[in-house]
């Protein structure tokens, strides 16, 4: 018997109990690999830098990970790989032609202050990647604004930095030319390094699906909800139909749906739950693109359904095996009579 | 009466902000320049000092049901006073605390201060309470203040510093500080209240640490005594 089955089995535990090679490290490596695809997309549009951003945020998670674990004697946990994935998201959710110091705050903040703080992986009440962009984004609003022009669209804009889908379409404005369907599905677009290509999250997504590591209920629930919404409350301008391919095709909706709305830590555990905390994150999202003061809503909403969803475990609390549902009228009853 | 004990409390061991949480609103508002801090910082210990004597020396004959009412009206004296003079003396403090001034009259550190020590206690105590209880919260905006300006806005000093033709303290509030490092490299949230929030939090953190580190020694050491003893 080797050592890890040995601390498998001295672990205790309450049941049901179930014999899994599945731990951490192994899921946040299946997350790194499908977060892969997204990343070469990435590196297609705008050369090797997006790689530089990657490596430098997730070096610097790491460090911090390390850093303050080592610093306040606590036991190792860089190993699990959480704080890489951490960096990774990070670069991921970052304008591709950022100066590299800026993730190297971000994670600073994710790390030491929204995870470590609060007891470290587990046991943080926000999506740590997201609340580092949120903090990002109200610190250093000038550069996490400036969208660069992809290589692959030189031909058609001439200038070094260029509009957003999303902000054409937050603005009423029709879309250009070059913002073909095809390319917005490809990612030939400006945009954050992870977000670009539809077709490269949905292979990170079926990575994600096969091996177990996310439930479909969450993403499917985030973006059918906006499908829905964007559906029944069209712009004019645009044909209906057309309004919702945008808005699904643009910004880091499915991105923000499949990596960042599923972690584990700040989502529901019941499934009812998950329902309706994807919904609450589409309809939150959709809410922040009609009548926000930003293009794209999808982080804060997903940050404001992390802080709902220990609220909606609440709700969705399940009854305890072999209890019935008249037992829990009686004790209910019985303590209502006490009082 | 022991002034060295009570400057301890208000400094460390009972700061108004740190360790009762009080006078909070003001507190995450306007440290956001060294300027605001001092001045605000100042200003609350010279009111609190005032309120304190006057209360402490009329307790006997306030009555005890109408007391809270009765404090309000001796702050608010002392804060018009305070309000009118920097109105009229340093308009610049004036401008930038703006409503938190005449709001000293529901700070909670006076009322608290009035209720917690005056009311008990001679009005010598009670001056000594008001400079302790005043300089622990002058000390911990002073502290704020220089963190959020440095990490928000890459300086240290504004307001109250003035380095070009040659180093000097400018009490108009028209220094500009001592610029550390580019502004636009600084996290611009911690100028905002969420950065209050966040500052004062780590600030409580780090406090607890060392006085909770404090206290296991200082067992250990009794308990080392005790044994000592029993031998």
């Amino acid at each position: 018997m080797n050592e890890k089955n040995e601390r498998l089995i001295l672990d205790v535990a309450y049941q049901p109990q179930v014999r899994t090679e599945l731990d951490t490290k192994r899921i946040m490596l299946t997350v790194i690999v499908a977060l892969l695809p997204a990343l070469v997309v990435s590196v297609i549009r705008y050369g090797a830098y997006p790689l530089a951003v990657a490596a430098v945020s997730t070096a610097s998670a790491v460090f911090f990970e390390w850093a303050y674990r080592a610093l306040m004697k606590k036991s190792r946990t860089v190993d699990d790989l959480s704080a890489a994935v951490t960096g990774l998201l990070l670069a991921m959710v970052m304008p591709a032609g950022i100066p590299l110091w800026v993730p190297v705050i971000g994670d600073l903040f994710a790390i030491v202050v929204v995870k470590q703080l609060y007891g470290g992986i587990g046991k943080n009440f926000l999506n740590p990647a997201l609340a580092g962009r949120a903090f990002l984004l109200a610190s250093y609003a000038m550069l996490m604004g400036v969208w660069t022009t992809p290589k692959t669209l030189a031909g058609a804009v001439d200038t070094v930095t260029m509009a957003t889908p999303l902000s054409y379409l937050y603005g009423g404005k029709a879309l250009p030319e070059y913002f073909s369907r095809l390319n917005l599905f490809l990612g030939n677009r400006p945009g954050c390094i992870g977000e670009l290509s539809t077709l490269a999250i949905l292979i990170g997504a079926a990575i994600l699906l096969v091996f177990k590591i996310i439930d479909w209920r969450i993403p499917v629930s985030t973006v059918g909800t906006v499908a829905v919404l964007t559906l029944i409350f069209g712009k004019d301008g645009y044909g209906n139909f057309d309004w919702m391919v945008y808005n699904l095709l643009t910004g880091g909706l499915l991105f923000g749906a499949v990596f960042m709305a599923t972690d584990y830590a700040t989502s529901p555990v019941t499934r009812k739950g998950r329902v309706l905390y994807g919904f609450g994150i589409g309809a939150l999202t959709v809410l922040i693109r009609y009548f926000g003061g930003y293009p794209e809503g999808i982080s804060y909403a997903i940050l404001i359904m992390n802080l709902c969803s220990w609220a909606i475990d609440k709700a969705f609390h399940r009854r305890q095996f072999g209890v019935t549902a008249e037992d829990i009228k009686a004790e209910k009853a019985a303590r209502e009579g006490k009082k | 009466m022991n002034i060295r004990k009570q400057f301890k409390e208000g400094l460390i061991t009972n700061n108004p902000v740190l360790v009762q949480l009080i006078g909070m609103c003001a507190t995450m508002a306007i440290t956001t320049s060294l300027f605001n801090g001092v001045g605000m910082g100042l200003s609350v210990t010279v009111i609190l000092t005032c309120c304190n004597v006057v209360i402490s020396a009329i307790r006997k004959i306030i009555p005890d049901e109408i007391r809270l009412a009765i404090f309000v009206v001796v702050i608010a004296g002392f804060v018009t006073i305070v309000d009118l003079l920097l109105q009229a003396f340093i308009p610049a403090l004036s401008e930038a605390l703006g409503v938190f001034i005449p709001l000293i009259v529901v700070n909670c550190i006076i009322i608290g201060r009035a209720e917690a020590f005056c009311q008990k206690n001679t009005v010598g105590a009670s001056f000594i309470d008001g400079i302790a209880q005043g300089l622990g919260y002058t000390m911990v905006l002073i502290v704020m203040c220089v963190i959020r300006e440095f990490f928000g806005s890459g300086r240290f000093g504004g307001g109250l510093i003035e380095l070009s033709g040659g180093f000097r303290f400018t009490l108009d509030g028209t220094g500009t500080g001592i610029q550390i490092f580019d502004p636009d490299y600084g996290a611009g949230i911690l100028n905002r209240p969420f950065g209050g929030f966040l500052t004062l939090g780590v600030l409580i953190a780090v406090m607890q640490y060392f006085t909770a580190k404090a206290k296991k020694k200082a067992e250990l050491k009794a308990a080392e005594a005790k044994e000592a003893e029993d031998e």
